[in-house]
């Protein structure tokens, strides 16, 4: 019954446990891995504004839902001016608007964004194009082009694809010419496509984006075009009629009107800079599901402020350390100093390193011994003695620490970060099961002690497995799992094979006696 | 010399032998609540409890619990020329202090177990330190005893080497189930205590007659000092002896309980100390598995119609816990 209990409470924290992280890991995005990067892009849109003297009001059109991108920050610098941002249908806009401008000014706009999707989400179809009103003899000559057309494709992509690249032949359909001025822009051209889509009753739109480039200046919006096939817009170049955007096109508005729209303004330009950053993985993430809203990271590690963080970073590791001493305690049978005293020898190696912490830690609890076995001819009393070792130990590591800095080693300043209390009590303790144990006891109890401090510390200052635990604490709960269930562990510990070794011939030896042999004693 | 390769855990378990961790979730976990371990860690009130019981041990000269009353130390130990001076609660016989003789009256000079004189102050001292906590778990304030010391029947003196032999009896459940004595020797410096080397020789439950033993968990026929054989040596009074040990059980309501019991020339069988986690080493001694014992006894317990006597068990495991020819 008690079995059961345990395996279910067991099997319930591991669920928990595991499926926290994996939702994590795969919705989220968190990474398994430390030192994982993304790659962000921060776009900056500046608008330089040359203002009158009458009230000014501009209105900027805002990247909403891009198609392949998510956008994690955005941030506005305009001093002086009010500003409001308002979503109407699909488009956001930001409002600036100042009474009294004076001279020239920039208006900021900054928005940072990641790459996260390579589908284009599917979107409502909004239902067949009104056809354009023409006048003959531009209706005939519209409607045979787009017959043509239609004639050799195949479905409303390849139509679309088609028809732009007639439209951008560089001698176009004598159908096509009569709409067509030879110098016609992109803008022309596009604006064009849209209304032959509308005559064959294909929904089209024009978008408008950045290209993004690292350390990008002066960038200029660029014209797209975007045919729905009745499951989603499907992007098409209007210059070359191939299908999607390219990767790093960042969509900021939709429609056939400018970004801006400004009033009481003398001159306004728009232009676009952008820049590459290498993310940490963790903080995309975390920024990602903030604007998911996901309520996990309303219990996130990573909210809080960072000497916090930092504390919890390693306290995180010492149910792990303490895992460790759980299981070469009671699965192999190593014997310590102290229950949890070497994980906390192992917390302070991570700041001394390995080999100088085992070798500054051994020369102090050795030095300290020598002091305490003089004091113990002292007769002092226990307390005194203690307080009188803890104050011989920091004396020593004041001396240890001098002496290595003259010597050029500055291993030996890290002597300070060892918990002297801690140090205190092994060489109390050392010197105890010295006495009443003998030397050879107390050494091989001091070396399980380092070895235990020793593996713990390779385990804990491991990164990936500080990363996995401080991205992901809820594994803590598989930790405990595990934990109880080596608490119900009830077979032989390893050095007890060793210890019971004599069985091997003992066991012989009191094989069935021959029946003569009443009384046992004797034989054996 | 051949290597001596590890014992495979299958034949371990075959065997019956005990684990560590077993012998602490099984039985330490399950047969002893927690409330009565002051019952057997405070040797002062398992003294009272026995003495209540009506079990002989070594007689209390005087106790002391404040550092006010270590002044009062000459007066209390005056009198007596030979005594032992331990902490109530101190762990694996850390601690304790005997004296074997008075060297002089004045200034008032005794003598160690070791030879070695020691004046009052050194005595002092130590007690201060056994209060102060020195020897107690955890490291609490502790009382410090004064009591009888033993003097050990000539029974098992050609096979130790100075100290006390003591006889060390594992009750599971009220039934003994096995006994060792321990012998010390020259390496455990006179202590009964197998961890410093110390002899443990198993002991028939039938006719309480002693086996070969082990020293480092080695198989011993012969002790190491006085090279004398182990085996065969006969314990008086064994009945007496397990039904001492089996009453124990019943008075600290304790399921697995250790019971170290010594031999006083003069006074008999006298119980030293209880242990509410006692050593596996024990088995080692035996040569056998405390497993299949427990297991007998489990099974002869749960058929019981009514509770048995001390001596009834002690009868029961004589007959039926003798070596068990695996």
């Amino acid at each position: 019954m008690r079995r059961i209990h345990l395996l279910f409470v067991v099997l319930l924290l591991t669920l928990v446990g595991l499926s926290v992280a994996y939702y994590k890991y795969s919705a989220l995005g968190f990474p398994l891995t430390p030192d994982r990067e993304t790659e962000t892009w921060t776009v900056e849109a500046q608008i330089a504004v040359n203002p009158g003297t009458a009230p000014a009001s501009v209105r900027f059109a805002l990247p909403s839902n891009p198609p392949h991108y998510t956008l994690l920050d955005e941030g506005f610098v305009s001093r002086g001016w009010g500003l409001t941002t308002q979503s109407s249908d699909r488009q956001r806009e930001a409002v600036w608007t100042k009474r009294n401008p004076e001279g020239n000014q920039t208006l900021y706009y900054q928005a940072t964004v990641y790459r996260d999707q390579e589908e284009i989400e599917a979107s409502p179809y909004p239902g067949p194009a009104a056809p354009p009103e023409l006048e003959e003899p531009l209706k005939s000559a519209a409607e045979s082009f787009v017959e043509e057309i239609r004639a050799g494709s195949a479905d409303i992509q390849t139509f679309a694809t088609l028809l732009v690249k007639e439209v951008n032949a560089s001698r176009p359909d004598e159908n096509i010419a009569a709409f067509l001025k030879p110098d016609a822009t992109e803008t022309e051209r596009t604006r064009l496509a849209i209304s032959l889509l509308a005559i064959a009753r294909i929904p089209a739109r024009m978008s408008h984006g950045v290209m993004l480039t690292d350390e990008g200046r002066n960038l200029g919006p660029t014209t797209w075009l975007e045919v729905h096939n009745s499951r989603r817009w499907v992007p098409i170049d209007p210059r070359s009629g191939a299908v999607g955007y390219p990767r790093q096109f960042l969509v900021w508005w939709h429609g056939d009107q400018p970004a801006l729209a400004t009033s009481g303004l003398q001159d306004v330009e728009l232009t676009f800079a952008t820049t590459r950053n290498l993310r940490d993985a963790v903080e995309t993430a975390q920024l990602q599901s903030s604007i998911a809203e996901s309520r996990l990271m309303d219990f996130s590690l990573l909210d809080l402020p960072i000497d916090a963080q930092n504390t919890y970073r390693v306290l995180l590791l010492v149910p792990l350390g303490a895992l460790i001493i759980v299981l070469l305690r009671n699965l192999i049978g190593i014997r310590t100093f102290g229950t949890f005293m070497p994980v906390l020898i192992a917390l302070s190696f991570r700041e001394t390193q390995l080999v100088g912490g085992v070798v500054l830690f051994t020369l102090i609890v050795a030095l300290g011994l020598a002091i305490r076995f003089y004091l113990e001819r002292l007769k002092l009393l226990l307390v005194p003695r203690l307080a009188a070792v803890v104050i011989v130990v920091i004396l020593l590591m004041v001396l240890i620490s001098i002496v290595s800095h003259r010597l050029g080693l500055d291993i030996g300043l890290s002597v300070g970060l060892f918990p002297m209390v801690i140090l205190a009590m092994t060489i109390e303790r050392v010197s105890i099961v010295w006495e009443e144990h003998g030397p050879g006891d107390a050494m091989a109890q001091a070396a399980g002690s380092l070895v235990v401090a020793a593996l713990a510390y390779l385990v804990m200052v491991n990164t990936y497995v500080t990363h996995i635990f401080f991205v992901f604490p809820e594994l803590l709960l598989v930790v405990l799992a595990f934990t109880l269930l080596v608490g119900r562990y009830t077979g032989y510990r390893l050095t007890e094979l060793f210890r019971f070794r004599a069985f091997k011939t003992l066991a012989q030896a009191h094989r069935p006696d021959p029946p003569t042999n009443d009384r046992s004693g004797d034989n054996r | 010399m051949a290597i001596n390769w590890p014992i495979s855990p299958r034949r371990l378990k075959e065997l019956g032998v005990l684990g560590m961790n077993q012998r602490n979730g099984e039985f330490i976990a399950e047969m002893n609540a927690r409330r009565y371990y002051p019952l057997v860690d405070d040797k002062l009130l398992t003294k009272e409890l026995a003495e209540e019981a009506g079990l002989h041990v070594p007689k209390l000269y005087g106790v002391i619990s404040t550092t006010h009353e270590i002044r009062q130390l000459a007066k209390l130990v005056g009198i007596h020329e030979d005594f032992v001076i331990k902490p109530a609660n101190g762990a694996g016989g850390d601690g304790i202090l005997v004296i074997d003789g008075k060297q002089s009256h004045e200034p008032l000079i005794y003598r160690k177990s070791s030879g070695m004189a020691i004046g009052m102050d050194a005595m002092a001292l130590h007690i201060s330190n056994i209060l102060a906590g020195a020897y107690s778990l955890g490291g609490r304030p502790d009382v410090a005893m004064i009591e009888y010391r033993v003097k050990f029947s000539p029974l098992f003196e050609k096979i130790s080497f100075q100290g006390v032999p003591d006889i060390r009896t594992i009750v599971y459940r009220g039934y003994p189930v096995m006994a060792m004595v321990r012998l010390p020797t020259t390496q455990s410096d006179g202590k009964a205590n197998l961890h410093q080397g110390a002899i443990g020789a198993g002991v028939d439950m039938a006719g309480g007659q002693t086996l070969d033993g082990v020293a480092h968990n080695r198989h011993v026929t012969h002790h190491p000092d006085t090279r004398e054989p182990i085996s065969g040596v006969d314990i008086p009074g064994w009945q007496s002896l397990l039904e001492m040990a089996a009453k124990c059980s019943d008075m600290t309501g304790l399921g697995y309980l250790g019971v170290d019991v010594v031999l006083d020339r003069d006074l008999g069988p006298l119980i030293l100390e209880l242990n509410a986690r006692p050593g596996l080493s024990i088995q080692v001694a035996n040569g056998e598995g405390l497993r299949h014992r427990i297991d007998r006894t489990d099974r002869h317990v749960d058929h019981l119609l009514r509770d048995e006597t001390p001596a009834e068990r002690a009868a029961w495991s004589r007959e039926h816990l003798a070596p068990m020819n695996l």
